[in-house]
């Protein structure tokens, strides 16, 4: 039996097992931190940073997808400070390819969509960068769009964790970081690539979508890792 | 001393343009210049695009008439696909179209030209517009907003969004038809109908009061282009593209969309953005044509709806001996329009098949250009494509219903100024009429409706040597 925490997260006292994540148990509990990278089932990155929470005695923001709970953790999960940084991190990823949500096969089922209404994101305050990213279409069932990519690194992990290929990868550095497959061959001559589809579920935006889609026809299976991890672990 | 006049903005149309009028040694009217001054380079820009979101991308180009761009770009979609789309699929396009049609002719006629048609060409500018409209004719202005409304209702019962939906897809339609949907429309069309030909039964009678417009607005000898059907009837959707003369003689029939280029060329003009198309057998810019209802109803043969077809009739006993000539009369074309576009919704939303759950074709790309051409309100639409092997444009064209009227009314703008504008005086009125010869074509310069209420208008006068010697303000 694994020890139970008790912790505060938004003003509200709760009991959670040790060992997880302040995510974990704000979800469990109903409790809203928006992230993009996190996904249930695969393991967590802290790459979007979007999930920053304040924790009483610590000076600085912890993202709350890889901070573990302790005992007498009080976590404020949406005061003005991180309300400021959350709004600034969309924002910033907007403004950084080309999001242009009205010609998006994702549009309506787009989680940076969503979170920048949620965030009241009406416009940007960072000039655009319009960078001329190649969209990857030589896959015969599938789509790449870098301009819509948020480097959530999503399909990476579900590609290496669940489906064991690793045909998903980062390329350069800093803002110049692209995702590409294998070697930055074209996707549709990678020979890692199965073809299994799960990047494309697990990907928040536009940025992988399945061929044929029309805009706002792309919507994702998202509980497929919940099902394929259920199948397992019942032997079958 | 040469002098120009110029109008800028150009009010009550649809983006942004401005006029120019020349004036010569002794202060006459030498030429007048339509340009329009806003870039947009969609055909840039889609480079690079899956073909899948053209529809939805080039349907940015017009917020007044996403649903043609929806429908020309979906078809050199399919095109592409090499598909043949369900019937059901087809007759749904077909309804949205006519929705699309009578919303905008509404627009054109009630909400941006009846001021003029109403209050008088010459009227205070002050309350020439809807809303002087709405206060003097009441029950005109309500049936207009009504239409209009239908029409809207119309596109957003059949794809659940007014503007910009994403409904018409590549293969077909997104969703089938409901039988609720039907039956709402159904219900509401004989009010529709009956608005329309009320509206007709008016206006009929008061054309001959605008004689000095009617001879004057454009009316000049000119081919006309539009689709028709197999047998020869006005066609929207499908169908192949016909030329005609002044006298209504067929000038080439049958032209497939994958073979306009060999018809159509577009020549650039160093003062507009716009592009200037001309018929290419004749050359330019001899080669005018005008598109549009005034000429959709001059190069068909019949209409193929009861009510419709006796409207042809009146409205070609306006010039018994070939086309109608004058752009003024593209006004009356646009009410034949609604006329024949509500006959024809009832009988597409008659036969069961439209219900049919059979609305989508799939295809990967299997052909390398494909050309898709519909009438939109304003005239014939046609949008080019090319791709990759993995689907991806290379290139694209679009040639808009506006374009190909840019000679056109450029002729008119002309004509209507050498008879109405003294250069030696500045006249509202006849500046508005200038303007007014422009609404005749409904021209769709931009994205979105600029219906400037209080038409802010400013004509300056400048000599030869660049000084200003006269200004003319409103708004």
């Amino acid at each position: 039996m694994p020890k139970i925490i008790t912790l505060k997260i938004a003003g509200t006292e709760i009991k959670a097992d040790e060992g997880s994540t302040i995510l974990d148990v704000a979800r469990t509990n109903d409790i809203f931190i928006p992230t993009l990278c996190s996904f249930k089932g695969l393991s967590n990155v802290g790459a979007c940073r979007l999930c920053m929470v304040e924790v009483r005695g610590v000076p600085r923001l912890l993202p709350a997808c890889a901070t573990t709970i302790v005992e007498g953790m009080d976590v404020t999960v949406d005061s003005p400070k991180v309300g400021k940084y959350r709004k600034m991190i969309v924002e910033l990823l907007l403004a950084e390819r080309n999001h242009i949500c009205a010609a998006c096969v994702s549009n309506g089922h787009c989680e940076l969509q969503a979170l920048a209404q949620r965030l009241g994101v009406h416009h940007t305050r960072y000039p655009y960068r319009y960078p001329r990213l190649k969209v990857d279409a030589s896959h015969v069932r599938f789509n790449y769009d870098p301009n819509r990519c948020v480097l959530c690194t999503r399909c990476m992990r579900a590609c290496e964790e669940v489906e064991g290929a690793r045909t998903w990868n980062v390329m350069g550095r800093g803002i110049n970081s692209v995702m590409v497959t294998d070697l930055h061959q074209p996707w549709g001559e990678s020979p890692s690539c199965t073809s299994c589809s799960k990047c494309v579920h697990v990907c928040p935006t536009g940025a992988l979508s399945e061929k044929g889609c029309a805009v706002g026809e792309m919507v994702p299976r998202e509980n497929v890792f919940t099902y394929l991890k259920s199948m397992r672990y019942s032997g079958r | 001393m040469t002098q120009t006049i110029t109008i800028d903005p150009v009010t009550r149309i649809e983006g942004h343009s401005k006029i120019t009028i020349k004036l010569d040694d002794d202060g006459q009217v030498d030429v007048a210049r339509l340009h329009i001054t806003q870039f947009r380079g969609f055909e840039k820009f889609t480079e690079g695009r899956p073909y899948q979101e053209m529809p939805s991308l080039t349907a940015r180009t017009c917020g007044i008439c996403p649903i043609s761009h929806l429908l020309a770009s979906a078809k050199a979609c399919d095109d592409l696909m090499a598909v043949a789309i369900p019937a059901a699929a087809a007759m749904l396009r077909r309804v949205i179209n006519f929705g699309q049609l009578i919303q905008s002719h509404a627009l054109s006629f009630f909400h941006l030209s009846s001021p003029d048609l109403l209050l008088g060409m010459d009227s205070d500018p002050a309350n020439r517009h809807i809303l002087g409209v709405a206060a003097k004719f009441p029950e005109l202005a309500r049936d207009g907003i009504w239409l209009r409304k239908f029409g809207q209702q119309m596109i957003e019962r059949l794809s659940s969004k007014r503007i910009h939906p994403a409904w018409i897809v590549p293969g077909g339609v997104a969703s089938p038809l409901s039988e609720a949907v039907r039956d709402q429309i159904l219900a509401e069309l004989p009010q529709a109908l009956a608005i329309a030909r009320k509206t007709l039964d008016w206006f009929k009678p008061v054309i001959g009061n605008f004689q000095a417009e009617i001879d004057s607005f454009a009316n000049f000898p000119s081919m006309f282009l539009g689709l028709v059907g197999p047998d020869g009837a006005i066609e929207h959707y499908d169908g192949h593209l016909r030329v005609v003369d002044a006298q209504r003689k067929i000038v080439v029939d049958k032209i497939e969309a994958r073979d306009y280029a060999t018809y159509i060329g577009e020549a650039v003009e160093p003062d507009s953005y716009l592009k200037s198309p001309y018929f290419k057998p004749v050359g330019y810019p001899a080669g005018l044509y005008r598109v549009g209802p005034l000429a959709r109803l001059n190069v068909c043969e019949r209409m193929g709806t009861p009510l419709a077809e006796q409207e042809l009739a009146d409205f070609r006993a306006l010039q018994p001996e070939g086309a109608v000539l004058s752009s003024f009369h593209f006004h009356y074309a646009r009410l034949v329009e609604i006329v024949y576009a509500l006959e024809r919704v009832a009988e597409l939303l008659a036969s069961p098949e439209i219900l049919s759950r059979d609305v989508r074709a799939t295809a990967g790309p299997n052909r390398r250009e494909g050309v898709g051409i519909s009438e939109a309100p304003r005239g014939t639409l046609i949008h080019n494509y090319r791709i990759d092997a993995d689907g991806l444009i290379i290139w694209a064209n679009l040639i808009i219903a506006t374009g190909h009227n840019n000679l056109a009314m450029n002729q008119g703008i002309t004509q209507v100024a050498k008879r109405f504008v003294d250069g030696k005086q500045l006249a509202e009125g006849a500046l508005n009429r200038v303007e007014a010869v422009i609404r005749c074509y409904d021209p769709c310069l931009s994205c979105s409706t600029h219906a400037l209420g209080e038409m802010p208008l400013r004509i300056e006068l400048f000599d030869a040597s660049g000084a200003l010697i006269d200004t003319c303000e409103r708004g």
